[in-house]
């Protein structure tokens, strides 16, 4: 019954939730732990993120996210800065053409309660990690849920994207994350436009309604050629002398 | 005047695109071949002595009758697919064939002659068990049908009703089968397992019950595969456990007497079923007292049943198939044996003697590239002196029908695998001897100023010589009437033709039978016969190297994948001859994931196919040395993405150096939710001419043209219809990325995708519209590109524009696919397989979300056709006119060396092949050109510049004179 339930406030929601981005920028450095509540019934999950030479999965917390759920979910997040250990590590995996990995865990966006947000596994990405080096640590990282409030992926891009081995300054561009945040729900695919084709048509039958011109029936139009077509088929039936006729009455 | 604009416009444009044949184009460019399926049934037309039809009723729900002269059909009923049109039963009795259709749903009778329905009747429900022929006094007029509670008997006239009647005790005994002798009394046998057996014997009459016998039979379960009526009505069972044989005569009360095989002196084989075999030439008498019993594979014995007492009149060893057959009074049975290795030899035995009947051996030659036979059907007539001859229709385990008369010649053999095609490519055709020859040359690597001059010599001799043999060859053929000119296609004279119009079609068919066929005639040039493909095998099939890279042949590979276990296996075959290549396939030991071959070549020109196991692990083939170095360098720039429908996962990895893997991107779409129905990338050889569409302003809007993405449908797993949605979601295959999200609500499958250039099409039911609706999906850059140069997917951080409408579709669709052209110049169209059995080529134009609901003066400049909500299907759209291509479930297309010309297959129970131009023939003369014209209006003009040339000249120097 409660699953129910779940499911059905999960459609009405999700009607609701057409097509929401909520763009947050968030960029106070300020150290914060693995998870914390948030006063306005908000819920936080890890940001973890992973970069090593060897490209091995070793994942650290990166930030917080804190996801405001209900209607039309939000999120914000609250990010750690790059320590000088990381900052050289970085570095090292860019030069060797690494990856910059991220991952969030699976949560389900409209849970009541904390226990049944969780769900097993994690949603995974990845930039280069020369992209997020030459960008000067500005991603954009966008949560895309499904129909019902469930994440489903999640996508990281850096812009500029591209590697063009650009020199970076260290200190100053590689200690912040300047990160775009946005959560994208499904967007509802347009069906047949059958009302504005309909109401199309019947301007457009008024307006030949108007031109009195081609309102004319077929006969009003023609009735000089249909009347001469029928004298001429008279004036040759009489014409011809009935030679049929004469032979019968012989 | 807008109005008149508008519709003047929208004329145009449809003018544009009808495409119609003409009538006597018919059968030019086209073919189509018409299959039944696997054979269940199978009757000759024994009514009349010169009759050349059998009846043959087919695994596909399909009903026909073959020439036996030609093998062609004399006329085909094609039934619902699935069990709601199966065929349980059929029955022949005269002109009339009476077919059980869908477990016991219908009770048809067709005239055999023209194949015209006689009757239908509804019967009531109930799990369909057997149905048989009454006869009472040498007269068959009725037909009984029995289910699992009743039993009915209807006319054979009318199909009506005689009687019906529930069965004594129908929830404790399992009626399975029915027996009439002709005395107008019809036995229904049952059993009850591991305690009796239950005979109730019926006055066909009136439907009363005569008898109601019950006898201990604690060894019995099923009646149909262990037990057959011989004779004067003695039932005659197997029990393998007690290896004997058990009697019951069905007029007494008695019990079965048990007769083992020890006393006829015969053993059965270890793990074999006995099967015993019977005959009843006359539905109206009783069954013969001959009969077979099968003791072994390759074991049978012909047996007399007399006084109650079982005598052996012949013992057959080996004999691969047997089979009684009736011609007037006489019966005769049939006896497959092997030869040797590549032949069989049948013979004629008189069924009450057992002697062999002289001069009735044939011999039937094994396909090496075909199965073992599997059945065996003999038509046996009366000479004019009175002997017994016969012809045969061997079926093979590769569904194949091989007709044969006396002494083994084949009259004609249908490929009924073909009716279940899975899979295909088109291959080009290699070059002539002559044209190879060159290509050779400049392959090679140079050796020597003067040896490349004297190989050039020669091969420009071998030209000189191959062009004077082709004259005189048209010369030759020239002379002679055009009747006996032919044409025919056989592997030798195979070769490519100017414009590479005629190509080799690879078909994979279910049974794992492979076939080479000739697009252009439809000829089979080639088959190969896989044996031991399991029954639920997925097949796909890829083409390494391509007929380009003389002298090395074509190759082709097939993955066979067994599904529940994932093991697979190679197939490595020249597409051109079928077979088999010297190149050793890798050993898979390990479940297959993931299969996918990549742009690089090894220094053969193969390409490389990697294949991903359960672990994750990453094998090559060919795995050359030079290969696996070209893999270590272009490791981090290979990306492939593995899909788990069951747990809704997408996962993505990169390759390694050491060809292992590293996962790199995961997506979960919850199964709670919905479910992954299907994926459709791009096609690999699809090429893209124009980068961005012009608008009316003149500006350039450019396509979002991602070679990497991924089109994932999903359905939702409430069925609902208020809740039911069909989801589609873009997503990148290198990054994981989500490009697109979508649903479709008030949506329900089956959804049917077509994936190209920058658009994707889908095809759903809605269920608050109760209709076909078709949607596209359209993405572009903007009016800048990102990077003009390349596309990576690692490098495209904005999001492309998406455009989407929808449309109604006034009918269900079975295929949806799009044209291909070369170079990708010609407009798109989408071919679509209907219900119906045409398939329509409808412009891509009209699936086109820019369609404006308001004209405006830049959308008419761009000829965007103003927004109609439905779809309308035009005749002249249908490509293959009156050539109905039943049940069509895929179409496959290829682009051919003329860029107006995209060839065509559509395939499923039939095959049909033809050619589309969807802009028309631009680069093609038409056929009635008129070369006269133009040559002689050349000539004149020619002529008259010079003549007035020479006479502006006279007058010159005449004016000079003066």
């Amino acid at each position: 019954m409660a699953r129910l339930l779940r499911l059905n406030f999960a459609v009405v929601s999700s009607i609701l939730l057409i097509a929401c981005t909520d763009f947050v920028f968030c960029n106070n450095g300020r150290r914060v732990g693995d998870s914390m509540e948030t006063e306005f019934s908000g819920f936080s999950v890890p940001l973890e993120h992973s970069y090593e030479v060897d490209d091995a999965a070793r994942f650290q917390v990166r930030g917080s996210l804190v996801v405001k759920a209900g209607r039309e979910p939000s999120a914000s997040l609250i990010q750690n800065q790059l320590s000088e250990e990381d900052r050289t590590k970085l570095r090292e995996v860019a030069a060797v053409d690494g990856l910059y990995r991220i991952r969030v865990p699976r949560v389900f966006l409209q849970a009541e309660r904390q226990t049944d947000r969780q769900l097993d596994g994690h949603l995974t990405a990845f930039v280069r990690a020369c992209a997020m080096v030459e960008s000067h640590l500005s991603d954009v990282i966008t949560l895309h849920s499904d129909v019902s409030g469930n994440l489903i992926g999640v996508s990281i891009v850096t812009i500029p994207g591209a590697c063009s081995g650009a020199e970076v300054e260290d200190e100053v561009d590689l200690e912040v994350f300047n990160t775009t945040l946005s959560i994208m729900a499904p967007v509802t695919a347009p069906g047949p436009e059958t009302a504005l084709f309909l109401e199309r048509m019947e301007q457009e039958s008024e307006k030949k309604g108007k031109n009195p011109q081609e309102q004319k029936s077929f006969f009003a139009k023609y009735w000089y050629l249909i009347l001469g077509g029928a004298i001429f088929l008279m004036a040759t039936n009489s014409a011809q002398p009935p030679a049929g006729g004469a032979r019968e009455q012989s | 005047m807008a109005q008149l604009n508008s519709l003047c416009f929208t004329f145009i444009i449809l003018c544009g695109t009808v495409g119609a044949v003409f009538e006597d184009q018919v059968g030019k460019f086209d073919w189509r071949q018409q299959y039944l399926g696997k054979v269940r049934f199978s009757h000759f037309d024994t009514y009349m002595q010169s009759s050349k039809k059998i009846l043959l009723a087919t695994e596909k729900n399909v009903f026909a009758a073959v020439n036996t002269r030609t093998g062609d059909l004399f006329w085909r009923h094609v039934d619902k697919s699935g069990p709601e049109g199966n065929i349980d039963a059929l029955l022949q009795h005269g002109q009339d064939a009476v077919v059980v259709v869908g477990n016991g749903r219908l009770l048809r009778s067709w005239e055999i002659n023209i194949g015209a329905l006689n009757w239908e009747i509804l019967l009531d429900s109930g799990s369909f068990q057997a149905a048989c022929l009454i006869g009472q006094q040498d007269n068959v007029k009725h037909v009984a049908v029995l289910k699992k509670t009743v039993i009915s008997l209807h006319y054979l006239s009318n199909g009506h009703q005689k009687w019906i009647e529930n069965l004594p005790e129908s929830e404790n005994v399992d009626y399975q089968t029915l027996y009439s002798g002709g005395n107008g009394e019809v036995y229904i046998l049952g059993v009850v397992p591991h305690s009796h057996m239950a005979i109730v014997v019926y006055s066909a009459e009136d439907g009363e019950i005569i008898k109601q016998i019950s006898v201990d039979a604690p060894w019995l379960s099923n009646i149909p595969s262990s037990c057959a009526v011989v004779g004067n009505g003695m039932l005659i069972c197997v029990d393998p456990t007690a290896e004997s044989l058990y009697m019951l005569d069905l007029h007494e009360e008695s019990q079965f007497t048990q007769i083992p095989f020890q006393s006829l002196g015969y053993e059965v084989s270890p793990d074999f079923h006995p099967v015993l075999v019977s005959t009843q030439p006359n539905q109206a008498r009783q069954p013969l007292s001959e009969f077979f019993l099968q003791l072994g594979h390759e074991h049978y014995l012909l047996l007399l049943l007399s006084n109650g007492q079982i005598v052996t009149l012949r013992d057959f060893k080996p004999a691969m198939l047997v089979s009684f057959a009736t011609a007037g009074e006489k019966t005769v049975a049939a006896v497959m044996s092997p030869k040797n290795k590549t032949a069989c030899s049948l013979n004629l035995y008189n069924a009450e003697t057992g002697r062999r009947l002289l001069d009735t051996t044939l011999i039937f030659n094994l396909d090496p590239n075909g199965g073992q036979p599997e059945k065996l059907y003999v038509q046996a007539f009366l000479k004019k002196d009175d002997a017994v001859g016969y012809r045969v229709m061997v079926q093979t385990e590769d569904h194949t029908l091989t007709f044969l008369q006396q002494p083994g010649r084949v009259m004609w053999t249908r490929e009924e695998a073909l009716s279940d095609v899975v899979t295909m490519e088109m291959v080009d055709l290699p070059l002539t001897g002559t044209q190879a020859e060159l290509e050779g040359e400049f392959g090679k690597k140079a050796d020597g100023l003067l040896a490349m001059v004297m190989k050039r010599l020669s091969s420009q001799l071998i030209l000189l010589q191959a062009w004077i043999s082709h004259l005189w060859k048209l010369f030759y053929d020239a002379r002679k009437p055009r009747s006996q000119v032919k044409n025919e296609v056989t592997i030798e004279n195979l070769s490519r033709d100017e414009f590479n119009l005629q190509k080799m079609m690879v078909m994979v068919t279910a049974s794992g039978k492979l076939f080479g066929i000739d697009s252009k005639t439809g000829s089979i040039l080639w088959k190969h016969y896989l044996e031991n493909i399991p029954s639920n095998a997925a097949f796909k099939l890829m083409v390494q190297r391509t007929t380009a890279h003389f002298p090395h042949p074509p190759q082709c590979t097939l993955l066979i994948k067994d599904k529940d276990t994932g093991l697979a296996t190679l197939h490595v075959f020249n597409p051109i001859f079928g077979k088999k290549s010297h190149v050793s396939p890798p050993a898979l030991p390990q479940p297959i994931l993931q299969s996918f071959l990549l742009p690089l070549m090894d220094q053969d020109y193969a390409k490389v196919l990697l294949l991903v196991d359960d672990q994750y692990k990453v094998t090559a083939f060919p795995s050359t040395k030079n290969v696996l170095q070209q893999l270590q360098e272009t490791a981090s720039s290979i990306f492939f993405y593995l899909v788990d429908a069951s747990q809704g996962r997408l996962s993505g990895y990169r390759l390694r150096t050491d060809l292992s893997t590293v996962l790199i991107w995961e997506v979960f779409v919850p199964t709670e939710v919905q479910k992954i129905v299907t994926i459709k990338g791009k096609r690999p050889n699809e090429h893209v001419h124009s980068q961005g569409r012009v608008m009316g302003d003149r500006s350039v809007l450019y396509k979002y043209l991602n070679p990497n993405l991924l089109a994932v449908v999903t359905e939702s797993t409430d069925l609902h219809q208020e809740r039911s949605f069909v989801g589609i979601m873009l997503i990148d295959g290198v990054t994981g990325r989500i490009i697109h999200e979508a649903v479709q609500r008030k949506a329900r499958g089956p959804v049917h995708v077509v994936h190209s250039e920058n658009w994707v099409v889908y095809e759903y039911w809605s269920t608050k519209s109760r209709r076909n609706e078709f949607s596209v999906i359209e993405l572009y850059e903007g009016m800048e590109l990102y990077n003009s140069t390349t596309f990576s997917s690692l490098d495209r951080p904005f999001a492309p524009q998406v455009l989407q409408q929808s449309y109604i579709f006034p009918s269900s669709i079975s295929a949806v696919e799009a044209t291909l052209t070369e170079k990708g110049i010609t407009s798109r169209h989408l071919l679509i397989g209907l219900p119906s059995g045409g398939i329509l080529s409808l412009p891509k134009m009209f699936l086109d979300p820019r369609r404006p609901e308001i004209i405006s003066e830049q959308s008419r400049e761009e000829n965007l056709i103003p927004y109609a909500p439905e779809l309308l299907i035009r005749t002249e759209w249908f490509i293959n006119y009156n050539q109905t291509v039943s049940r069509v479930r895929g179409i496959y297309t290829a682009p051919s060396g003329l860029e107006s010309t995209c060839l065509v297959v559509a395939y499923g129970l039939d095959i049909y092949q033809t050619r589309v131009y969807p802009s028309k023939q631009f680069d093609v003369l038409k056929d009635d050109y008129d070369y006269m014209l133009i040559s002689s209006v050349l000539f004149a003009l020619f002529f008259a510049t010079m003549i007035s040339k020479r006479l502006a000249e006279v007058k010159l120097l005449n004016r000079a004179w003066r």
